[in-house]
């Protein structure tokens, strides 16, 4: 597998004004995500997530070091269209996405833009709605679905754009539970019968154990990187960053100080319980 | 209570009405107009009102619907009644008392120009509620797209009206959850002076303006996301195509506009 996205010694500053002096968000950092993968990345409010993502299709360029997407330097004006169809972006607020006041008009907004056939379109519409589980709601008003249904649509309407990879900002930030399960086994079906690289940008730790790939920022930088299990036994590490494992990690780790030898890396309830159950019966 | 506001409502449905060109509702509706103001005897205006009330009913909207969406304007029409009926002298004299004089030409000209009002609205509200806000701006836009020539920013436009159409009702939901916050904490938005009134609007408006700049900058960042660059090389999923049914609505608007010229000319 290809790598779609690469920051090479990424750094940015948003710029200061007068003499205030800018915030300084990344120094020198390295990411790289490969084609087809689920990656979740972690941080603390205001450690750059967001900023990162934005950096993944040229909403913002790089102050120094480059980004690459599917090859092409981001800084690179005359790419910035086939940059953005290939790279989709979710938003958290899903009210202020949607920009038409039919469900359908609004999948069609982005393909519209890329100067689409009509039928294409078409084709494209209905094919996106299926796979967010929409097909119904073609014909609604945006405003009068749930934040899970608005959401999704955001998603269609980005997946109408055949992109390879969608990077979701804390998608299900504003969202009832309900909601964030439907956004969730939105996303995972995509990656996994469509192949599409997913970026999930996210503060609720169980989602981020639903992804193959978990990255940790902190302040500009990448704290840990790698699978969900190697990443959340390092539970120290979390706390120290103002994170917190996911509770069943949690329970462990806190069952560990009081003298159990826990394993770390049960992520899942039920492995989590037989974990304990081995340890009681012994 | 924000939630009744009715801003161009649509009812959605499957009639041939429905079903027209939005372009050929906008012409209709222009035409209809022009000769409701042709219309000057009792003859036109029943043939205005017939076929008013036959697109009505092939629309199978609700008149009900009509009547709800008149209530506001029911004191233009009684003023515009009164006042004609009253100010107008030629013809016979029907009531003479106190300082009231109604003539045959005053009851004449109330009736007939509260009857073009009438009219009026209704034709524009069935523009409206069997056109989807989203196909009468394409249709505005297909419509203006020749004025792109003296620079008029046609697509502009169009995509402005369509983002607030959409917006309104978000909008609206806000300034509610607004004023329940402000009411939470004891603001009063009932009682006092008209200009106490106004200021008790401050605390709402100024919130909401915040929050509908914010909005506008996140749907500009998520319309560029989506590779918006304005109308060049811009497609459309629904293309606008003229069917038989538009041809026809076109022969009976236009045969209604030369009868009631007809009989305005030759005073029939």
């Amino acid at each position: 597998m290809g790598e779609i996205i690469k920051a090479e010694h990424l750094s940015f500053t948003y710029p200061g004004i007068d003499d205030v002096p800018g915030a300084v968000v990344f120094e020198d950092m390295n990411l790289t995500i490969e084609e087809g993968s689920l990656v979740a990345i972690l941080g603390s409010n205001g450690c750059g997530t967001s900023t990162l993502a934005k950096h993944f299709n040229s909403i913002l360029l790089p102050c120094g070091g480059k980004v690459w997407v599917c090859g092409m330097d981001t800084a690179d004006e005359d790419r910035l269209i086939a940059i953005r169809r290939n790279v989709g972006m979710v938003f958290q607020n899903p009210d202020n996405q949607i920009v038409a006041n039919v469900v359908e008009e609004d999948v069609a907004f982005g393909p519209e833009n890329l100067g689409i056939a009509s039928p294409e379109i078409r084709r494209r519409v209905d094919q996106a709605l299926a796979q967010v589980g929409m097909s119904k709601y073609a014909l609604h008003a945006p405003h009068l679905l749930s934040g899970g249904q608005k959401q999704r649509i955001a998603i269609a309407g980005v997946i109408a754009m055949m992109p390879k990879c969608i990077v979701l900002d804390e998608p299900t930030a504003m969202l009832d539970p309900r909601g964030r399960r439907e956004v969730m086994e939105t996303i995972i079906r995509l990656n996994r019968e469509k192949g599409i690289t997913v970026v999930l940008i996210t503060h609720h730790m169980d989602e981020a154990a639903q992804c193959q790939r978990v990255v940790v920022m902190h302040r500009g930088s990448v704290a840990a990187d790698g699978r969900p299990q190697e990443v959340f036994a390092q539970v120290q590490l979390l706390h120290e960053i103002g994170l917190a494992a996911p509770e069943t990690v949690e329970l462990c780790y806190e069952l560990n100080k009081l003298g159990f030898a826990l394993p770390l890396d049960r992520l899942d309830e039920k492995e989590c319980a037989q974990a304990l159950y081995n340890a009681v019966k012994a | 209570m924000l939630k009744d506001i009715t801003l161009g409502q649509y009812f959605p449905g499957n009639s041939v009405i429905h079903r027209l060109d939005p372009r050929t509702k906008l012409i209709i509706l222009v035409v209809y107009i022009v000769a409701l103001f042709l219309a000057v005897n009792w003859v036109s205006y029943a043939l205005m009102a017939a076929f008013l009330l036959t697109v009505i009913r092939i629309s199978t909207i609700p008149a009900k619907s009509f009547l709800r969406g008149m209530k506001p304007l029911l004191l233009i029409l009684i003023f515009t009644g009164v006042l004609n009926l009253f100010f107008t002298t030629d013809g016979e004299v029907l009531v003479d008392f106190w300082i009231i004089t109604i003539t045959t030409g005053g009851l004449q000209r109330a009736i007939f120009m509260v009857l073009r009002i009438l009219l009026l609205i209704c034709g524009t509200f069935l523009l409206t509620y069997t056109t989807s806000p989203i196909s009468l701006t394409d249709g505005l836009e297909s419509l203006m797209n020749p004025l792109k020539v003296i620079k008029v920013p046609v697509h502009e436009l169009s995509m402005m009206m369509c983002i607030a159409l959409r917006f309104i009702p978000t909008l609206i939901e806000e300034t509610d959850k607004i004023m329940s916050a402000q009411k939470a904490r004891g603001a009063d938005f009932e009682s006092g002076s008209l200009m106490d009134k106004a200021r008790a609007l401050i605390p709402i408006l100024v919130p909401l303006f915040i929050s509908a700049f914010r909005r506008a900058d996140e749907l500009a960042t998520a319309m560029e996301c989506r590779c918006y660059q304005g109308g060049t090389g811009r497609t459309k999923m629904k293309l606008l195509r003229y069917t038989l049914w538009d041809f026809y609505a076109f022969m009976t608007a236009g045969a209604v506009l030369a009868a009631v010229c007809v009989l305005r000319y030759f005073g029939l």
